[in-house]
């Protein structure tokens, strides 16, 4: 489905105009921004904002009340999301996700979830089955192939050791590893983490923004993570847009963010501790009188 | 938890508790019996059959109590870190899980070579091909739940589709075999493929406007397809014969030869007196056949990108479409598949029986052989099979049971409790093993030793 | 229009029966989310209990008033259909909570195939026809030779509905056990950490659905005036499908959903073709699970990601 749509190279997705409404409740209200190619994009925001509800129109699991999303590729096609089927955002326009509550295939083997991402490219090698199934050479060299594809990633995570271990056997944090490297053996352009530092420890944190990094830099992987870790999207964030109430209160570099006084208001707005939380990793006094003024 | 035995006045009340129930359950079922008589209903009493049920219960219910609190005083002994319980299921897992392993890697190799050599064993036994008849017909019958069980397999136990409308799948290719042959005249081997063929499409036609719900709604609609598909059987009397189903329907052949005696049957071919008992052990080995090609083709998708797909839809449907897996394409290609193997079944059925009636495909069916994936753990081919042999040949073994007769007296006819045996069996197997007689899974990839996986980290399925 | 009427009034007589037996089903999905596959036989049970015991009644012990022979017998069906709701529940479904999904519906196919079957040892294969009880009634209209009646025992079937519904709203909506039942459905764990004796409530629930579906089969074995251990599949299949249609969850769902299956029922079988109407049951029920799986007035389910 590649179409024309205002040129915006740089960008691998264009989000313009997305509004999603339950009912009554407008969880997104008339969203614009766009996630650069080649970016660590972040997305931030208090509890409710609506950071999920996006996630999952871009990913295809709502399908939006109103609004365009394009993801355009380095070779110039572009797709429309909004349009695809929920398994065609992943397979023809190339975005993959993973999920706040880690949903990894528990009772099959940390390989076997990676070879499963790999389901589009190995379904083709075993002719849909018919090869497969006469035990054709070509569909075993693809399913060599893959197990290396799924070895490197492996190692990438440092998984390696428990490759045949059931994936709900893992502990939290390399189950978080687990799904940002199953999402990314289906070869993404844009890869969307929701909360992937959520519940990691300050060295698992400082791990995942490495393979982060990694993924950015070594596979043309652009990565959207929305994230209430403050010192790691601080850290690792190239762009950072903040949602409140379902509308963009702010757009830019991690430097400008943290000290656009409507983004201190937002976080004012919640519980004292995540305030105190939020001043600390970001490095700044807040000018309370000032900030709840504006 | 207390592990102290019962002190023995608190056994007896809770004893007494039970009869009691049943007491009040025999009330008046069982108690009165209804006869048509001349004028209307007559009732008979029975007070002493209650008197016996009532005194059964209490005498289980003591004997019940007496293991479960000796089995929780052993465990009670067992050190425990944590919990009794807990500790208790923990302790043996590594053991058990690798001797599960080999039983399931040495289990169907077992049973396919026991199967193969069955008849040969039966005829030693009973001297004889004509006096093991018995014997290879159980092993038919047998079988052929081993194949539907297989054929389900998919759908439920790797796929996660809650099915129990199978035996509509049966049914088309019962019916495929017996009109194509009766009415066109084509032969079971060119009938055969396009029974599978014709149930395989109807799995697509059903499957595809239902397999969006999940779970207990998909469970039910597939039960009403069965069901309508049989009360089509039953009214469509023009093409299916209605109740009285479709008669002298054409017996297999030997691919072509046909069993009977003369120069040009089967025995004249091979150059061995004429047996009826020839067509009978022919028929066993191709059901034989039959489910070993449903076994292996299983066995080799899983491997297959599509069975991992399949799998993994089981575990979460979310994460598949996430992946870019059609969740829709994949469910219908195991719901077809399952059909097919049905249908593959459903025409050796006919073609056994010589006769097809609507009666054969009732929702008992249906629940049979979910019941045997279900128990044999879901996914697992010697489960499956185990299961099988259970489901169908227990219920068989009562029919033999003569010598209750001279305990129950005269009148009493084992054959009339099969069902309910069957029934009771049903809900006695899923307390003591929910997930079946073999619930761990094996990896169907490794880069080292393949380990199989505990039944807790496997799901279920939603849908 | 003659033949309209009267199939309404068919129609809505057959689907209080239906409500009463769908009440049990959606009752039980709503508390602990499970189909409970074996609730048409209990209320086939329920049949032949309330016929033993009116045999008992009057050929025994010779009470020859119908008014309190019926209401002898409702009670006492009532009571012992309740202790096999109970006995069910306990022996097939507690063991199995909180275990594998497919469980509890395998053990409640079980035990389905278990009391038909058990009915059919205990009682014999063949239909039971009961004497004639309740005859007569209404004639509404008549012209053309084609007389409307409003037969006596519809009358007392669709009152004794009636009534019973109002008592079991009431008892929904404004007891201690309704409050307890509806937290159950909410939030089983909450209710529990809440002192809510979860085990007792559902427990209550089949006791319940029992206690109603034994209603319903009193007045169906009024109605009808033959049962046989057959009976349980197919309506329960069909109360079911009321269930269902009308919102699984929703009490009013469910006898609206009866009446209506009812009413399809009926006209069904006069208009197009009584082979049929089982067919045109079950088609419903798959159409309405297809296309509308929250029902008439059940809660959409939003997919949780």
């Amino acid at each position: 489905m590649a179409t024309r749509r205002p040129q915006d190279p740089d960008a691998v997705l264009t989000v313009e105009h997305l509004t999603m409404r339950f009912g009554g409740l407008t969880a997104v209200d008339d969203l614009s921004f766009r996630v650069g190619r080649g970016d660590i994009t972040a997305l931030i925001g208090p509890n409710g904002a609506g950071k999920t509800t996006v996630f999952n129109c871009i990913t295809g699991f709502y399908r939006p009340s109103e609004g365009m999303l394009t993801l355009r590729h380095a070779d110039g096609s572009a797709h429309l999301l909004e349009r695809l089927p929920n398994h065609a955002v992943n397979r023809r326009a190339g975005v993959a996700r993973t999920f706040q509550n880690i949903r990894l295939f528990s009772g099959m083997t940390v390989l076997e979830n990676l070879m499963v991402a790999q389901h589009a490219p190995l379904m083709r090698a075993s002719g849909y089955t018919l090869f497969g199934l006469l035990g054709l050479s070509g569909y075993r060299r693809a399913e060599a192939a893959a197990i290396e594809r799924a070895k490197a990633w492996l190692e990438r995570i440092d998984l390696l050791a428990r490759a045949d271990d059931p994936a709900g056997d893992l502990p939290y944090g390399d189950q978080r590893r687990l799904e940002i490297a199953r999402a990314m053996c289906t070869g993404p352009a844009l890869l969307c983490l929701d909360e992937p530092a959520a519940g990691l420890n300050p060295r698992e944190s400082a791990d995942l923004a490495r393979l982060l990094r990694h993924i950015r830099d070594d596979h043309a992987t652009s990565v959207l993570l929305i994230e209430h870790d403050m010192a790691v999207v601080m850290e690792i964030s190239d762009h950072v847009i903040v949602l409140d109430y379902g509308q963009k209160i702010a757009d830019g570099a991690p430097a400008e963010i943290r000290e656009d006084p409507r983004v201190i208001a937002a976080y004012l707005g919640v519980e004292d501790e995540e305030i105190a939380q939020v001043d600390a990793e970001v490095g700044l006094t807040i000018p309370v009188a000032e900030g709840a003024g504006a | 938890m207390a592990a102290a035995p019962a002190p023995p006045a608190a056994l007896l009340k809770d004893a007494g508790l039970f009869a009691l129930v049943a007491f009040g359950l025999s009330v008046p079922i069982v108690s009165y019996r209804t006869d048509l008589g001349a004028s209307g209903l007559e009732l008979t009493p029975r007070w002493g059959l209650v008197a016996s049920l009532c005194a059964a219960v209490f005498l289980l219910r003591i004997a019940q109590r007496l293991v479960l609190d000796r089995r929780a005083a052993r465990a009670a002994r067992t050190p425990a870190p944590h919990q009794a319980s807990e500790a208790a299921s923990a302790e043996p897992k590594a053991g058990r899980s690798l001797s599960q392993l080999g039983l399931s890697r040495l289990g169907l190799p077992l049973f396919v070579g026991f199967a193969l050599t069955l008849p040969l064993v039966a005829a030693l036994a009973t001297g004889g091909l004509s006096p093991a008849r018995y014997w290879i017909d159980l092993g038919i019958l047998i079988l052929t739940y081993v194949m539907l069980g297989w054929g389900l397999n998919i759908v439920v136990g790797l796929a996660g589709l809650l099915d129990l409308g199978y035996v509509a799948f049966y049914a088309v290719g019962a019916y495929s075999y017996a009109l194509l042959s009766t009415v066109f005249g084509l032969s079971f081997w060119i009938c055969l493929p396009l029974a599978g063929l014709f149930a395989g499409l109807w799995g697509v036609m059903l499957g595809f406007p239902v397999l969006r719900l999940r779970g207990d709604y998909l469970a039910i609609v597939t039960l009403a397809f069965g069901e309508i598909i049989r009360l089509v059987l039953i009214n469509w009397g023009e093409v299916t014969g209605g109740s009285a189903g479709i008669t002298s329907i054409p017996r297999a052949t030997f691919f072509g030869v046909p069993f009977k005696a003369g120069p040009d049957g089967f025995s004249a071919l091979v150059g061995l007196a004429f047996d009826p008992m020839h067509r009978i052990v022919f028929l066993y080995y191709l059901i034989l056949a039959l489910a070993l090609i449903t076994s292996l083709v299983t066995l080799r998708l899983r491997r297959l990108p599509i069975g991992r797909a399949w799998e993994a839809l089981r575990e979460d449907e979310i994460a598949c479409r996430a992946l870019g897996i059609d969740t829709t394409k994949t469910k219908l290609t195991a719901f077809a598949l399952g059909a097919m193997f049905g249908g593959f079944a459903g025409s050796f059925f006919a073609v056994r029986q010589g006769f097809v009636s609507p009666e054969s495909f009732n929702f008992l069916e249906s629940a049979i052989i979910l019941a045997i994936v279900v128990l044999g753990g879901m996914g697992s081919q010697f489960g499956v099979a185990v299961a099988a042999v259970a489901m169908v040949g227990g219920p068989e073994l009562l029919r033999n049971l003569g010598f209750l007769k001279s305990v129950f007296g005269e009148g009493f006819d084992p054959n009339e409790f099969r069902l309910l045996l069957f029934g009771l069996a049903m809900v006695a197997m899923m307390i003591w093993r929910p997930r079946g007689l073999i619930s761990d899974r094996i990896p169907t990839v490794a880069l080292g030793r393949r380990k199989a996986i505990g039944k807790d980290l496997v799901r279920e399925g939603h849908g | 229009m003659d033949v309209f009427v009267q199939q309404l009034i068919n129609g809505l007589t057959l689907g209080s029966i239906y409500g009463l037996i769908a009440i049990g089903y959606t009752m039980v999905f709503g508390i602990i989310g499970m189909v409970n596959f074996a609730h048409g036989d209990v209320f086939m049970v329920s049949t032949f209990i309330a016929l033993i015991l009116f045999l008992l009644l009057t050929a025994w012990l010779g009470i020859s008033s119908v008014a309190l022979a019926f209401l002898l017998v409702l009670v006492a069906t009532m009571a012992l259909t309740a202790l096999w709701g109970f006995a069910v529940e306990r022996i097939a479904y507690r063991p199995l909570r909180g275990s594998f999904r497919l469980a509890p519906l395998i053990s409640a196919i079980g035990v389905s195939i278990f009391l038909s079957n058990f009915v059919q040892v205990a009682q014999g294969a063949r239909n039971k026809p009961t004497p004639p009880m309740l005859e007569g009634g209404f004639t509404l209209f008549a012209s053309d030779g084609y007389a409307v009646t409003l037969s006596y025992k519809q009358i007392l079937i669709m009152a004794v509905t009636s009534v019973l519904l109002l008592g079991f709203w009431y008892l929904v909506q404004k007891t201690p056990f309704g409050r307890a039942q509806r937290a159950c459905e909410q939030d089983r764990k909450m209710a529990a950490l809440l002192g809510i004796d979860v085990d007792r409530t559902i427990s209550l629930t089949f006791v319940l659905g029992a206690v109603l579906a034994a209603v319903a089969g009193l007045l169906y074995l009024l109605y009808y005036g033959v049962v046989s251990f057959s009976d349980g599949f197919v309506p329960g299949v069909k109360a079911f499908t009321a269930a269902v249609l009308g919102g699984i969850g929703s009490l009013p769902g469910a006898v609206i959903g009866g009446l209506i299956i009812g009413l399809i029922e009926t006209f069904w079988s006069a208009y197009f073709s009584i082979e049929y109407k089982d067919v045109a049951a079950f088609s419903i029920l798959a159409i309405v699970l297809i296309f509308m799986p929250s029902g008439l007035l059940g809660r959409a389910e939003v997919e949780k990601v």
